[in-house]
């Protein structure tokens, strides 16, 4: 195999994203020492695992042509519940421990009925996915809002002080929410890439007739990637209580767009038919390691956060869309 | 109305001719088409009908010949190369299509005076449009509210104001594609007295339909069209309904079908209708298949022989009081995938929008409709490669590159992949829907010999087809269907082309009153 082969065979809107990636790292070290640090690291890898989680939820509805704009508000209403659920056994259990795992199931099954409301809407009402879920957000938003009665829900003290190490602790040196985020990522990634299931969220979000008349079922796919979204936010969730350790009207705010921007920055088609996990989870790392810099040095405004991500996502998509090469 | 004194054409077709890439669709067509006069083009599908009109009223450029118009001006002339949609409505000519072009979200005025809006300085003058709507329409014998939104009005209202919209462009030309299609008996009629109506004021029209009754009745003068070429121009009266069937017909069966011998007697009927039902698409609908036989489905466009196919699989839902037994078991298919599970597959006819997925590659869809066979829980890709490239050899698709979309395939291809896709699944009973449409000769052939061999194997097929050589060719029964009814299924001697055509016009039918059929 020739070289000029070689090269041509590396597919470049594949590779993008990690050449970002890499970019970015570099422009890190470059900025400041401190970048290097094993706590700046792994508190990059704690904070991306977030939006990560729920970007790979987002990863499945979006390439069997849905979208969820709800899980922010969703992982809000999620945090709630599991806040009131952990104060309300305090007093009858003693045992944090089995506090703290009765709150993660019901976190799991919440967000799973959650996704399931949004999938039944897409398809049995057959209402657009935008449509429901923007619905759907504002009911979850208002409802943390009303649950903390405009302020802020604060968990017990001594469950939190034990349930903080989920987020703060580690093994090997790598914190418990990067491992949890690189666990989902991998099942995730089997069972887009590996599996009957995901094929079939390729050839929804790629031509939903064309889906039918292979003797797939529609409806019920698409109503499982809206599961699988919604399990996802409480699998997030579970991880972010223990960092505050509450939870408010502010709480998850933005979310869906950052995750729709890991997504779409890891090279999955907007409108459905083509998604890649590992585009997505390099897409969550991106967006806070922009951040990050931005945290470590002085050139250019913390306030411009937005503004730099904004840039990113446009030039990610338009570099990706290859009209660029053609005209040459 | 446009001055017509003159006895000379308004539209004069010479030596006509269209080509869809190395394809030609239609031949030197000679037609002068009249004002007063209702001229009504007959022919099989695939004749060029549709293309010939698209020709006309500048929907597709011409490839060779030319096309002399009358103007609006008295002067006569030929159309240059800027003869497109909006040049012919300029001259008032307009195509009506079968699927109505109407905005559903405005209101019929807004849809009457689209793109000619009246206005008042920079302002709409909605007053004045709605006002001459309702003139418009209530000429037309139709007395709606032009403010109602599209979407709330019933399809003949629809088609109504399609002509009413012409009739505010000063119309001279009038062509109408299947417009009763979508039209019941009353409807129709009062489409006729329409046409009777714009006649009188020197409209010429140019008529398009497979229902020769309709034709007989208002047509004036006949033009049939068969493969592309004008067969001959006719007096309306000197013709008869079994003349045209006759007319729209009449080739040669040539060797392109393979010898395909006719099942045994004992073979085992697989699968069996009975008062087969879809709420307003088919009313009555009774056969059975046999293993090793070919089973063809003829009718003309709008038959319904591919809802009926569909509600057989379970992609639509047949009413509950028809009874579908599949080897001797009665089943009633929710959806495709137990049709699959149960052995029988359905072959679409629209391979582009319901048969392959066109941006992805060949593996991924071969593998789409029997993904469960080769996994569990993971797919075994292995396996899923090595029935591809098994695949690939059986069907002989040939493409440089495995990798590439299946975009870039040709037709032929294509199909063979499409074929390919449903085999995968290892079905007894074979439903095949247009299986050529838009396929060269040299692949048509072999997938004849494919079919013809499927049978041989054992295989039941349905073949469902508007191409009367190959239900011919490759049919040991045929089975006609009219207006959503099955009206005969037809055997030996009986399987000829003019008789099928007669079943299928409404001309003859097995029916009894009662809907049970006279056969089987």
């Amino acid at each position: 195999m020739t070289d000029r082969n070689f090269f041509s065979k590396i597919n470049l809107k594949a590779a993008g994203p990690f050449v970002a990636l890499f970019a970015l790292f570099m422009i890190g070290v470059l900025v400041n020492d401190a970048f290097l640090s094993v706590g700046n690291i792994t508190n990059i890898l704690a904070r991306s695992s977030f939006i990560g989680i729920v970007a790979i939820g987002a990863t499945f509805v979006i390439t069997a042509g849905g979208i969820d704009l709800s899980v922010g508000a969703m992982a809000a209403f999620i945090s709630g519940c599991m806040i009131i659920i952990m104060n309300a056994l305090s007093n009858s259990i003693d045992s944090s421990i089995v506090i703290i795992l009765l709150a993660i199931l019901a976190s799991v099954l919440v967000g799973a009925f959650a996704g399931l409301i949004n999938g039944l809407l897409v398809t049995r009402a057959k209402i657009e996915a935008f449509i429901v879920t923007l619905g759907t957000m504002g009911i979850y938003r208002s409802l943390i809002t009303y649950m903390a009665d405009g302020g802020t829900l604060s968990l017990n003290f001594a469950i939190g002080d034990i349930y903080s190490e989920v987020y703060y602790g580690d093994l090997f040196g790598i914190p418990y929410p990067a491992w949890v985020f690189l666990t989902i990522a991998i099942s995730g990634y089997i069972l887009l890439k590996k599996t009957v299931f995901g094929r079939h969220c390729f050839a929804i979000g790629s031509n939903e007739k064309v889906a039918l008349y292979s003797a797939i079922h529609v409806d019920r796919a698409k109503t499982i990637t809206y599961i699988l979204q919604g399990i996802c936010v409480s699998i997030a969730t579970i991880i972010y209580v223990p960092r505050l350790g509450s939870a408010s009207g502010q709480t998850g705010i933005l979310w869906e767009l950052e995750a729709i921007a890991a997504v779409i920055i890891g090279g999955t088609v907007l409108k459905g038919g083509y998604g890649r996990i590992w585009g997505t989870v390099v897409g969550a790392l991106i967006l806070t390691l922009i951040s990050n810099i931005l945290n470590l040095t002085d050139a250019i405004s913390n306030y411009l956060n937005g503004a730099v991500q904004g840039i990113i996502i446009i030039v990610a998509v338009y570099l990706q869309r290859g009209s660029w090469r053609k005209s040459n | 109305m446009p001055d017509t004194s003159a006895n000379q054409p308004i539209l004069a077709a010479r030596q006509l001719s269209k080509s869809f890439g190395d394809v030609r669709v239609l031949n030197n067509i000679d037609l002068n088409v009249h004002g007063g006069e209702v001229l009504a083009l007959l022919g099989e599908n695939g004749a060029g009908k549709s293309t010939l009109v698209k020709l006309l009223a500048g929907f597709e450029p011409i490839t060779s010949g030319t096309l002399n118009l009358l103007n609006s001006d008295g002067s006569r002339g030929n159309t240059g190369k800027d003869w497109d949609v909006r040049a012919a409505e300029r001259q008032g000519v307009v195509l009506i299509h079968q699927e109505l072009n109407l905005a559903e979200q405005l209101s019929a005025t807004d849809n009457i005076f689209l793109g000619n809006e009246l206005k008042q300085g920079l302002l709409l003058n909605e007053r004045l449009m709605h006002q001459r709507a309702r003139e418009y329409l209530e000429s037309l014998n139709c007395n709606i509210d032009p403010r109602e939104q599209i979407s709330r009005l019933e399809v003949s209202i629809k088609q109504m104001i399609e002509i009413a919209k012409a009739y505010a462009k000063q119309s001279r030309v009038l062509i109408l594609d299947e417009p009763t299609a979508v039209l019941t008996f009353k409807e129709s009629e009062v489409l006729f007295a329409l046409i009777n109506k714009l006649k009188r004021e020197g409209v010429a029209i140019v008529y398009i339909s497979h229902k020769l009754d309709e034709i007989e009745n208002i047509a004036d003068r006949v033009v049939i069209l068969r493969d592309g070429y004008l067969i001959g121009s006719y007096q309306s009266r000197e013709l008869d309904k079994d003349d045209m069937a006759r007319l729209m017909v009449g080739r040669e069966l040539t060797t392109l079908f393979p010898t395909n011998p006719k099942p045994p007697d004992s073979a085992k009927i697989v699968l069996k209708l009975t008062r087969g039902s879809l709420p307003k698409l088919i009313s009555r609908a009774s056969f059975q298949l046999c293993s090793g036989e070919v089973l063809g489905f003829f009718g003309l466009v709008g038959s319904g022989r591919t809802a009926l196919m569909e509600a057989i699989v379970g992609l639509r839902k047949l009413s509950s009081t028809s009874k579908l037994e599949v080897n001797g078991r009665e089943v009633n298919y929710k959806s495709l995938a137990t049709a699959r599970d149960d052995g029988v597959a359905y072959l679409t006819k629209d391979r582009k929008s319901s048969g392959l997925l066109l941006n992805m590659g060949l593996r991924f869809n071969f593998s789409l409709f029997s993904l469960n066979k080769f996994s569990r829980f993971l797919i075994d890709q292995k396996r899923e490669q090595q029935e591809f490239d098994n695949a690939i050899k059986i069907f002989d698709i040939r493409a440089g590159d495995l990798e590439i979309k299946v975009g870039n395939l040709s037709g032929g291809n294509q199909q063979k992949l499409l074929f390919a896709k449903i085999m995968a699944a290892d079905p007894s009973i074979v439903i095949i829907d247009e299986p050529t449409r838009g396929i060269d000769i040299g692949t048509r052939s072999e997938i004849y010999r494919y079919i013809a061999e499927l049978a041989a194997n054992g295989h039941a097929i349905i073949l469902v087809s508007s191409d009367m050589l190959e239900v011919i060719g490759l049919s040991h029964r045929v089975a006609v269907m009219c207006r959503g009814e099955l009206v005969g299924i037809l055997e030996g001697g009986e399987i000829e082309e003019h008789e099928i055509m007669r079943y299928a016009t409404g001309l003859k039918s097995k029916l009894m009153k009662d809907g049970e059929p006279r056969c089987d």
